[in-house]
C-alpha cells in the first residue's frame, strides 16, 4: 500500500471523469453520492432545458412580436434562467471539488467509506444546507430577485407608454443614465432633488443628533431630580410609530386649521405662515418634524455611554480646574463618539432614504414648474416612488436606484470594514 | 458660596430647558387628542380641548359599516405577526447553521447576508411594484409578509448568529457524544439558551411591518386590505382634512397601545438595536 501511494493518481481520474456528473464519484466507489449527482443532473437538464432556452432567448430580445411576446415576462423568465444556470454551475463545481477531494483521500491511501458512513456523512454536511435552504430561497426571490431585475430595468426604455403587452420594450444601454445628465429637464430635476436630500440629510440629522447629545447630557446632571420619569417623556416620540407622528404634524402645520399657525404663532403674535406651499417653510418644518422623531433614539444611546463613564475622569479634571465646557469638549464628547460613530453614521444613511416623513407630512410638495415629477421637498427616494407609481417611467426610476444604490452602498462598506465583526477571524 | 449659587443657576436653567421640551414633546399628544373629541368633521373654529367633548369618533372608527379601521387593525396585526413568526423562525434556523456548521459555501453566504443587509429592501421598489403585477401578487398580503421576512432576514441573522456564538460548543459536541442527532440539539438544547436573542427578533419583526409605510402603500390597492399606515393616510390625504377629527381618533387608538408596547420592552430593543450597530 506504501508503495502505490505515490503512484496512482485518482484525484486527477476522478476530476476528469466528473465532468460527467456523478462519474468521478462512481469511480471513487461513492456509488450514493454520484448516483445523488447524476440524478440532479438529469433532473436539472430535463426539468430547466426549456426555461433556460426561452429565458436566455428572452432576455437578449426582449421579445419580437408586440402583443404575443410581453417584453417583461420574458425578463422575468430571462433573470430566472440566469439564476437556474448559477444554481446549476454551483452543483457542478461542488461535484468536481468533491471528486478532487475523495480521490486525493485514495492516493493517501485512506480507506474508503462505508455505504452506512457515506450516509451519515450525507446527513453530517446536507443537515446545514437543509436548514438554511427555506431562509436563502426567500431571499433569492424576494431580495436578490428584485435588485438583479432593478439592475437590468435601468438599461431598458421601459415606461407607461411603452408598457407591454401592447408594444415592446427595448435594451437601450446606458441611455437612462445619459439622460438624466443630459436631458435638461431631467438634469435640472436631478440635481435639485440630489442637492436637497444632502442637505436633508445633513441638516436633519446633525440636529437630532446635537439635540440628542445636549439632552442626554444635560439629564444626567448629578444632582437632577426625576430623572426617570424624564427619560420616559423624552422616549415617548419614539415610542409612538412614526407615521403617526408625521400625519398628526401634517395636520398642525397645516396652513388653514393647523395649531401652529391659529394657536401657536397667534399666541406670539406672529402672522400665519404658509407652511404647507412655501418651499423654504416646508423644508424648515420637515427638519424640526425629523429632529423631534429622532432626537430620543440618540438620547437614549448617548446616556448609556454616559453612565459608563468613570467619574474617576471627571474628578481629575475638577482637581485641574477645567470648565464645564473643557470637561464635555475633553472627555465626555469624544468617548459618546467613539462608542456610537457607526449608529451614528446609520442615522445618516436612514434620513438619506427617510421616505416615511418626506412624503406624508406633504407628499414632497409644493409643487415646482418645470421639474419631471419631483416637487419642491422631494427625496431621491420619494422622487423614485413617483417616477413609478404617479409617472410611469420605469426606466428612469431604475437608473436613479442603481444611482441612490452606489452612495448608500459606498457609505455602507465603508462603515462596515471599520466595525469588530468585519475584521473577525471567524467571519471569514 | 460662589460655588452654590452657580449651581442654583446651572440647574435652574437645565429644568426650564427640561421644561421647554417636555412641552414640545407633549404638545402634539395633547393636540391630536382634544382633537379626537371635537364633535365637528373638520377642525375649523375648534378649540384644543372643546367644552363639547365627545368620543362619537372613536364609536364611528368601531362601527364596521362606517369606516375600515378595524380591518386595516385585524390586517395589521395579522401580517405583523405572520411575519413574526416566519422571520424568527428563519432566523433561528440559519444562525444555527452558520454558527455551528463549516460547510461549503459558509463564507459566500455571510458575504452575501452582510451586502444584502447593506441595501435597504424598498431601494428595489420598482422591481417589487413591476413583478408584483406581473406575477398577479400585487394587493396580497402574503406578498408585503414575504418581502417583509426577506428584508429582515440578513441584518438579523448576523445579529443571531453573533449571539449563537456566546453559547459553548462543548454543550452540543457532549449532546452529540450521547447520541443526539442534529436537530434534536438545536431544538432542546441550543434553542432555550438562545430565547432572549429570539425574543428581540421576534419585537423587530412585529414593530417593523406596523410601521412600515411604502412597502404596503406600493403593494396593497384596495381599501379592504390596507394596513394602518396606509389606510390613515387616505383618511387625511383623501378628503383634505374633512375627516380629521375621525383620524385623530385613529390615530390615538395606535399611539397608546403601541407606546405602552414599546416603553415596557424598550430595554430589550435597545440592546439589540446598540448590538447591532457595533458589532454589525
Amino acid at each position: 500500500m506504501d508503495i502505490t501511494e505515490a503512484k496512482t493518481n485518482h484525484k486527477k481520474i476522478a476530476t476528469y471523469l466528473s465532468i460527467f456528473p456523478g462519474a468521478g464519484q462512481f469511480y471513487n466507489r461513492q456509488f450514493i453520492k454520484g448516483s445523488v449527482f447524476l440524478f440532479l443532473t438529469i433532473i436539472f437538464m430535463s426539468a430547466f432545458w426549456d426555461i433556460i432556452d426561452i429565458g436566455l432567448w428572452g432576455i437578449v430580445t426582449l421579445g419580437e412580436i408586440p402583443m404575443e411576446d410581453h417584453s417583461i415576462f420574458l425578463l422575468v423568465q430571462g433573470i430566472i434562467a440566469l439564476l437556474v444556470i448559477a444554481i446549476g454551475i454551483t452543483i457542478y463545481v461542488i461535484n468536481l471539488v468533491d471528486a478532487y477531494r475523495n480521490g486525493k483521500r485514495r492516493d493517501l491511501g485512506f480507506e474508503k467509506n462505508s455505504i452506512r458512513q457515506q450516509y451519515q456523512n450525507l446527513i453530517d454536511t446536507g443537515f446545514p444546507y437543509l436548514m438554511l435552504s427555506p431562509g436563502f430561497f426567500l431571499l433569492i426571490f424576494v431580495v436578490i430577485f428584485p435588485i438583479l431585475f432593478v439592475i437590468l430595468l435601468s438599461f431598458t426604455n421601459y415606461s407607461i407608454s411603452n408598457s407591454p403587452p401592447a408594444k415592446l420594450v427595448d435594451w437601450v444601454g446606458f441611455d437612462n443614465y445619459i439622460d438624466i445628465f443630459k436631458m435638461d429637464t431631467w438634469r435640472h430635476t436631478f440635481f435639485n432633488v440630489f442637492k436637497w436630500t444632502i442637505i436633508w440629510t445633513f441638516a436633519a440629522t446633525t440636529l437630532q443628533i446635537a439635540v440628542g447629545i445636549f439632552l442626554a447630557v444635560l439629564v444626567n446632571q448629578k444632582e437632577l431630580k426625576f430623572k426617570k420619569m424624564i427619560r420616559t417623556i423624552f422616549i415617548l416620540p419614539w415610542a409612538v410609530p412614526a407615521f403617526v407622528s408625521i400625519l398628526v404634524f401634517a395636520g398642525m402645520f397645516n396652513n388653514t386649521f393647523g395649531t401652529i399657525n391659529n394657536d401657536i404663532l397667534a399666541f406670539l403674535g406672529i402672522g400665519p405662515i404658509s407652511w404647507m406651499t412655501d418651499p423654504f417653510w416646508t423644508k424648515f418644518a420637515l427638519i424640526m418634524i425629523q429632529s423631534w422623531l429622532g432626537f430620543p433614539f440618540i438620547f437614549v444611546m448617548v446616556t448609556g455611554v454616559l453612565q459608563s463613564i468613570p467619574n474617576e475622569l471627571y474628578e481629575a479634571a475638577q482637581v485641574d480646574g477645567a470648565s464645564m465646557w473643557q470637561k464635555f469638549k475633553n472627555i465626555t464628547f469624544p468617548i459618546v463618539m467613539y462608542a456610537t460613530a457607526p449608529i451614528m453614521i446609520t442615522q445618516y444613511t436612514f434620513n438619506f432614504n427617510n421616505f416615511n416623513v418626506i412624503f406624508l407630512f406633504n407628499g414632497g410638495d409644493p409643487a415646482v414648474v418645470g421639474q419631471n415629477g419631483a416637487g419642491a421637498t422631494d427625496i431621491l427616494i420619494s422622487w423614485i416612488y413617483k417616477l413609478t407609481l404617479e409617472v410611469g417611467q420605469y426606466g428612469k426610476a431604475a437608473a436613479i436606484t442603481m444611482m441612490l444604490s452606489l452612495v448608500v452602498i459606498t457609505v455602507a462598506i465603508w462603515q462596515f470594514r471599520r466595525t469588530k465583526s468585519f475584521q473577525e477571524e471567524d467571519m471569514m | 458660596m460662589n460655588m452654590k449659587t452657580q449651581r442654583l443657576i446651572r440647574l435652574t436653567l437645565s429644568y426650564f430647558a427640561i421644561a421647554v421640551v417636555t412641552m414640545i414633546i407633549l404638545y402634539p399628544v395633547l393636540w391630536i387628542i382634544g382633537s379626537s373629541l371635537n364633535p365637528g368633521n373638520s377642525l375649523s373654529g375648534s378649540s384644543m380641548f372643546p367644552d363639547d367633548a365627545t368620543f362619537k369618533h372613536y364609536k364611528e372608527l368601531f362601527n364596521t359599516e362606517e369606516s375600515d379601521y378595524l380591518i386595516w387593525y385585524w390586517n395589521t396585526l395579522k401580517i405583523c405577526f405572520l411575519t413574526m413568526v416566519i422571520t424568527v423562525t428563519m432566523i433561528a434556523f440559519m444562525a444555527y447553521s452558520f454558527s455551528r456548521y463549516r460547510f461549503i459555501g459558509r463564507k459566500y453566504g455571510l458575504m452575501t447576508f452582510l451586502i444584502l443587509q447593506m441595501i435597504p429592501n424598498f431601494a428595489a421598489l420598482i422591481a417589487i411594484y413591476v413583478l408584483a403585477v406581473v406575477t398577479g401578487l400585487i394587493d396580497t398580503h402574503i406578498a408585503l409578509i414575504l418581502i417583509y421576512v426577506g428584508g429582515l432576514l440578513p441584518m438579523n441573522t448576523w445579529l443571531a448568529k453573533g449571539y449563537f456564538e456566546t453559547i459553548p460548543k462543548e454543550l452540543d459536541e457532549s449532546a452529540k457524544m450521547d447520541g443526539a442527532g442534529h436537530f434534536r440539539i438545536f431544538w432542546t438544547i441550543i434553542l432555550p439558551l438562545v430565547k432572549p436573542i429570539l425574543a428581540v427578533i421576534a419585537l423587530f419583526a412585529f414593530i417593523t411591518p406596523f410601521t412600515d409605510f411604502i412597502l404596503a402603500r406600493v403593494i396593497l390597492r384596495s381599501t379592504d386590505n390596507y394596513t394602518l399606515a396606509v389606510g390613515l393616510y387616505d383618511l387625511v390625504a383623501n378628503n383634505f382634512g374633512a375627516e380629521f377629527t375621525k383620524f385623530a381618533a385613529g390615530a390615538v387608538l395606535i399611539a397608546i397601545p403601541i407606546s405602552i408596547l414599546f416603553l415596557s420592552l424598550q430595554r430589550y430593543l435597545i440592546s439589540g438595536l446598540t448590538s447591532g450597530g457595533t458589532k454589525g
